[in-house]
């Protein structure tokens, strides 16, 4: 921000800077560090170690263990089960909800039915009612239609609740999109999907990235509709997590509870890691919203 | 009601009805076929408004002046419900602790978001490594970082007990099994997830200043911080209120991290009201206690949300007219 002008000599005022970003810093990255050494030592070293101590002998037995025998309540398979269940939650609960986000905005935006705007907006306060309140009414429509405890099921509340965001992303990205290029595939005979499926589609690949940024991160890290909706078969990974670590009895694994914490965070710190600055633009845009 | 009359009216008239009917006729069917597909689009849309978020709240509404307990029933009793909420220890000292967790949690994250904004954005080395180190913890679950710090916070192995092996014995910090601090542990443990988040959204924003106000504020000295607290932050308002109404409604929402953190506990110490509802919608089975509860949630995030959407929407409108 302040120009080039400003020259950048160590001042105290500097100094005061840096010491204030790495204390920051350092606490930001303390959790991550104390997960990390705590995962790869043995539990011995734990009880009688120091937190923030490196591993004197380093093993991967609490990594293999939380994978594959960790205990949840009664059985013991580790969380692998629930990292499966996971990928197959998010999967139909990304594709789905972009593909339905991308029609609504683009039936709202270039063919404009009317009172789809009423629509549109008790869809935008929609984004704000708490999940208590709607809980228990999806629960019985869900169990009228069959649909309660169900990996369909827990898709369609994924769709649910997350049509705002997804209505709203790509609604604001068709609107900046000049109509005429609309009205020349409309004059060039092009219909509602032709001109969706061919011509909108493979122009909002940007946002469609932004999305499923959005879409995979916020259905991994959902704790409380896969809680109620998923169903005992297919429970995702972080209620798996939780299950693992809270009401497991006897002594606590802390080594096997920090592997698992790593290993049902990697997939969105993947994500996060490797998309850089398209995660950023997809908090910037879906905060449009609030 | 008198305009609707009189637009009744004239809707009615057989003259116009018949120029409608005559105008949908000479349509092609082709063109009718259009019509009629951009609606059917958008039924997805339609039947979710209609029935996943105004359905399920009014039923809700419904639900919570009757005496259900397990399944709904239809036997009214009026405010009952609610007069019993509101005598339950249990539920006022879970809106006690949303108030204050609430207030703090807000008001941290601003302030550190704020000031790492401002840090960052002062031509600093690394900026690209710092940015990526503040924001990381958002991509992590509400569940994972309740874990995480639990962890940290327990007294028997985490940070108490490698401070007192460094020397000092005699230092205590047992907050997350202290009835009267527990709840400031999870403001940490949610401030860490979070204000990165802030961070990037309000960084955002002070890249969007104008270079020529900085350049104006140094001709006419003005010190730094001043320029911040005067024109940047006035400059910054609608940002700042974007992240003021995601900060509260992840506020009401608060339920995985002290699910997974503290249960609630110890004893009822960290009960917020989201988790009272789902105790007593699927633990309990007090259906009606809970969609009371669910609706004293749902009236408070409105009388902070609804202002804000209206004053954004009105100055949507006065842009789009200028």
């Amino acid at each position: 921000m302040n120009g080039n002008a400003r020259r950048r000599r160590l001042t105290p005022a500097r100094i005061g800077i840096y010491a204030f970003l790495l204390t920051a810093a350092l606490f930001f990255l303390l959790p991550l560090y104390i997960m990390l050494v705590t995962s790869f030592k043995t539990m011995d070293e734990i009880r009688l170690g120091n937190i923030f101590a490196l591993p004197v002998s380093v093993t991967l037995e609490p990594w293999t263990t939380a994978w594959s025998q960790a205990c949840t309540g009664v059985n013991c398979n580790g969380i692998r089960g629930g990292f499966w269940n996971s990928v197959l939650i998010a999967i139909p609960s990304t594709v789905l909800p972009i593909l339905l986000g991308a029609l609504n905005g683009y039936a709202l935006s270039f063919w404009k039915p009317r009172g789809a705007n009423v629509l549109f907006a008790i869809l935008m306060m929609g984004a704000f009612i708490p999940v208590q309140v709607m809980m228990y009414p999806l629960v019985r429509i869900l169990a009228t239609l069959g649909l309660f405890s169900s990996l369909p099921g827990i898709v369609t509340v994924h769709i649910i609740f997350s049509m705002p965001v997804m209505t709203l992303l790509f609604r604001n990205y068709y609107l900046s999109i000049p109509q005429e290029l609309f009205k020349a595939a409309r004059i060039d005979g092009g219909g509602f999907w032709r001109i969706f499926a061919q011509l909108m589609l493979p122009m909002s690949t940007p946002m469609i990235i932004v999305a499923a940024i959005m879409q995979v991160t916020g259905v991994w890290n959902d704790y409380i509709l896969g809680l109620v909706f998923a169903g005992r078969d297919n429970l995702p990974m972080t209620v798996q997590l939780n299950n693992v670590i809270n009401t497991t009895t006897g002594e606590r694994l802390y080594n096997v509870n920090m592997a698992a914490t790593i290993l049902t965070s990697m997939v969105p710190l993947a994500i996060y890691f490797f998309s850089g600055r398209w995660f950023v633009r997809g908090i910037a845009a879906g905060a449009v919203k609030g | 009601m008198c305009r609707w009359k009189k637009y009744k009216r004239t809707l009615l008239q057989p003259s116009r009805i018949e120029t409608a009917l005559r105008t949908v006729m000479t349509l092609k069917p082709k063109q009718l076929f259009r019509q009629l597909v951009s609606w059917a689009a958008l039924l997805p849309l339609a039947s979710t408004v209609l029935v996943a978020y105004l359905g399920t709240v009014l039923w809700s509404l419904n639900i919570s002046f009757t005496n259900s307990r397990t399944f709904p029933s239809d036997q009214y009793v009026g405010w009952a419900q609610y007069q019993r909420l509101f005598d339950n220890d249990r539920w006022l000292l879970s809106l006690q602790n949303l108030a204050l967790y609430g207030v703090l949690f807000i008001a941290a994250c601003m302030v550190l978001g704020f000031l790492l904004a401002v840090f960052i954005d002062q031509k600093v080395m690394a900026e690209g490594a710092l940015r990526t180190v503040f924001l990381y913890p958002y991509a992590m679950s509400f569940v994972a970082t309740g874990l995480v710090w639990q962890w940290l916070l327990n007294p028997g192995n985490g940070i108490q007990q490698a401070v007192r092996q460094m020397g000092y014995p005699d230092f205590t910090f047992d907050w997350i099994i202290d009835q009267d601090m527990v709840i400031y542990t999870i403001v940490i443990a949610t401030v860490w997830q979070a204000s990165g988040l802030v961070m990037a959204l309000l960084l955002a924003g002070l890249r969007g200043i104008d270079e020529e106000i900085w350049k104006a504020a140094r001709i006419d000295g003005i010190p730094t911080w001043r320029v911040y607290v005067s024109i940047v932050l006035p400059m910054l308002g609608p940002t700042i209120a974007t992240v003021f109404v995601l900060l509260f409604t992840a506020v009401v929402k608060v339920f995985d991290s002290v699910v997974s953190m503290t249960q609630g506990g110890p004893g009822t110490a960290s009960e917020v009201p989201a988790k009272f509802i789902m105790d007593h919608l699927f633990g309990r089975a007090n259906i009606a206690l809970a969609s009371a509860g669910s609706m004293v949630l749902l009236l408070t995030v409105l009388a902070l949300v609804a202002p804000f959407l209206y004053a954004r929407s009105r100055a949507r409108r006065r842009e789009e007219q200028a």
